[in-house]
């Protein structure tokens, strides 16, 4: 951080000017707003469909997406050359410029979050008059969460538009914001059954595991739209000769295919899968995985190319990355145990046996820290 | 294309980097050997193969620059250039990664950096002058006027060297237009310019679907609030039929009670 900020994005990062963008757009923004998008999908599937069963995974949701957008501005924080101009966009208009929707569309989209959200603090705090007023604006709120959110998603994918002869054939696609949209819709359910999981075993609370395996069929179906629109592309784009070139953009390609969309999707079909936690957990964490693999793909590895310069994060780059991200776990976890944001539920406590999961070293290590200090607690 | 620009002839470039050392005193920029863009040279001469290749930014009749950046730091100005302003500058770098040149450089060692690119020395076009590499050069390598005046030009020389040229000028036509044209004798890919660019100018690919967004801010929240007054309209009749059914339950209860 303080080589950031001391002597510049030069000497913090492994950025050029052939590579003017890296890890901490390719993933803390790019990928940060995307792993955020189950605050939209399960809004709308809670008040605009009417479908109550999911609202015991409406708060995490919300929490994730409000978490997600904070990390994002703390992201662009360290990437933006001259971050203290960072609300420019407010007064200096420039309608042509994707970049611009986006920051406004997150601008708004966050404001909308903290609503959503406040209700969760109010709550806590017994406060009554602002709970009924935001209650009554609940509805257009959501509407326009959900306007927001669909736009910036696939706004995100139409920033690559412009570049056609820079992108690597296999990303480049007309289609782009409406891949970034489903892909975006795919992912936000899984990063709500990845968190559901991993509280359920650090607070030792009932998994959610109907309503998760539900909510994971949302997932089926827009990796399935995902999967379609990215045949269409190859089939009118004349790409076949290129899938099947196996360079090193083309494992690339093929590692994101598989290990995001159609591996998960084989696995969620299957309902045995689907109604076990530790089934439904990988699936979900597959699905996140080919996301941030499809993201940084898309903003750095299919760029590297044209521009002739080779780029691999810098140990600084990816600290502050790593940083951010426990940040997001840290936040979560204080939300989760002082505000009322998981419902409360029978006593009995389903355990899930250690061995259902086999490796993912990390998670459950931090699990169990969590686990043990919250357990100590009492 | 109204406004000015240069010509660049790079069968006449002699290499002799005259225009790099006029570009430096311009902008206080010391005097580099690398004869490459970079955040302390905003032209360069590059040598490919036998030629040598003045590199500048094009300024482009619908710059990708001036399209992308979320801050409206670019202008295409009445004289040509296209010029930026780093007050308004947020450090994004959208135009470098979308400018289909490579122009805009940044630089990438100061706590606040800029981007750097050629203006096209508006500011001495605006007093009548001419850009200073343009002034610079001993062997007419460059030179200034308006952009159809410099087509003009370009055709003249084309016609009256047969064979000289490879037969078209580069910057007429791709990515919708440029205010710097070349002129060259062998193919321009040859010589590291880019010719995969489409004809037609780049903002236009993002505009295409940017221009839907009143459209669907209207149509989506139309259909939203339709699908939630259909939902929301169908779980008010299940509860009403819900309770209707309690009640009727609960009459047929007490009935029963009564006759026993």
């Amino acid at each position: 951080m303080i080589i950031r900020f001391g002597w510049g994005l030069g000497a913090s990062t492994h950025l050029s000017d052939q590579m003017p963008w890296g890890l901490w757009v390719g993933f803390d923004v790019v990928c940060g707003v995307g792993l955020a998008a189950g605050g939209f999908v399960v809004a709308a599937s809670v008040y605009i469909f009417n479908l109550e069963h999911y609202r015991p995974v409406l708060r995490p949701a919300i929490l994730t997406a409000f978490l997600g957008y904070i990390l994002v501005v703390v992201g662009l924080m360290f990437d933006l050359g001259k971050p203290w101009n960072v609300w420019h966009p407010i007064i200096m208009w420039n309608p042509h410029s994707v970049m611009f929707e986006v920051g406004w569309c997150v601008m708004l989209y966050s404001t909308v979050l903290a609503l959503e959200f406040s209700p969760i603090i109010f709550e806590k705090l017994e406060f009554a008059r602002p709970q009924k007023i935001l209650h009554t604006i609940t509805i257009p709120m959501v509407i326009l969460g959900v306007i927001l959110s669909t736009l910036h998603q696939s706004s995100l994918g139409s920033l690559f538009l412009i570049i056609p002869e820079k992108v690597y054939p296999l990303w480049y696609s007309s289609n782009l914001p409406y891949l970034f949209f489903t892909s975006a819709v795919a992912v936000g359910p899984a990063m709500v059954i990845i968190e559901s999981f991993l509280s359920s075993r650090a607070f030792h609370r009932e998994i959610e595991i109907d309503i998760l395996s539900q909510i994971a069929k949302v997932t089926v179906v827009a990796l399935a739209v995902y999967l379609v629109l990215k045949i269409e592309d190859i089939n009118t784009m004349k790409l076949w000769s290129v899938v099947f070139n196996f360079n090193f953009e083309g494992i690339m390609y093929w590692a994101e295919i598989v290990v995001g969309a159609i591996l998960p999707m084989v696995l969620l079909i299957s309902p045995r899968v689907r109604t076990k936690p530790a089934g439904l957990f990988i699936s979900a964490l597959l699905v996140v995985m080919g996301f941030v693999f499809n993201r940084l793909n898309i903003a750095i590895t299919s760029i590297e190319r044209s521009s002739g310069a080779a780029y691999f994060p810098a140990w600084t780059e990816i600290s502050i990355t790593l940083m951010i991200v426990a940040l997001g776990f840290a936040i979560f976890r204080l939300a989760v145990r002082y505000l009322p944001i998981f419902p409360k539920r029978r006593e009995e406590v389903m355990k899930i046996p250690a061995h259902d999961v086999v490796s993912f070293l990390h998670i459950k290590s931090f699990d169990r820290v969590l686990t043990k200090e919250y357990s100590e607690e009492f | 294309m109204s406004g000015y620009g240069i010509l660049i002839d790079t069968t006449l470039c002699i290499g002799c980097y005259a225009c790099e050392a006029a570009d430096a005193e311009r902008w206080g920029n010391p005097v580099s050997d690398k004869h490459i863009l970079s955040s302390v040279q905003n032209t360069a001469v590059q040598q490919v193969g036998e030629t040598n290749v003045p590199r500048m930014c094009m300024h482009c009749a619908e710059p990708t620059c001036a399209s992308v950046c979320p801050v409206g730091a670019f202008e295409k100005t009445k004289t040509g250039a296209v010029v930026y302003d780093a007050d308004k500058c947020m450090g994004c770098r959208y135009c470098m990664q979308a400018c289909p040149f490579d122009v805009p450089k940044y630089q990438w060692d100061s706590v606040n950096p800029k981007v750097t690119k050629c203006d096209l020395c508006h500011d001495r076009i605006e007093k009548g002058g001419q850009p200073a590499c343009v002034e610079a050069c001993p062997a007419n390598a460059r030179i200034f006027g308006k952009v159809d005046n410099l087509i003009q030009e370009a055709q003249k020389r084309m016609y009256e060297n047969p064979g000289k040229y490879y037969p078209s000028i580069y910057g007429v036509r791709e990515a919708g237009g440029t205010s710097i044209l070349y002129l060259a004798d062998k193919a321009f890919e040859k010589l590291g310019l880019k010719i995969n660019l489409p004809d037609r100018p780049m903002p236009n690919l993002t505009w295409e679907i940017l221009s839907k967004i009143p459209n669907y801010v209207f149509w989506g929240s139309t259909l939203l609030s339709g699908v939630w007054w259909i939902t929301n309209r169908r779980k008010e009749v299940q509860a009403f039929e819900l309770k209707l059914k309690e009640m009727e339950s609960r009459n047929n209860n007490g009935h029963s009670d009564k006759h026993t």
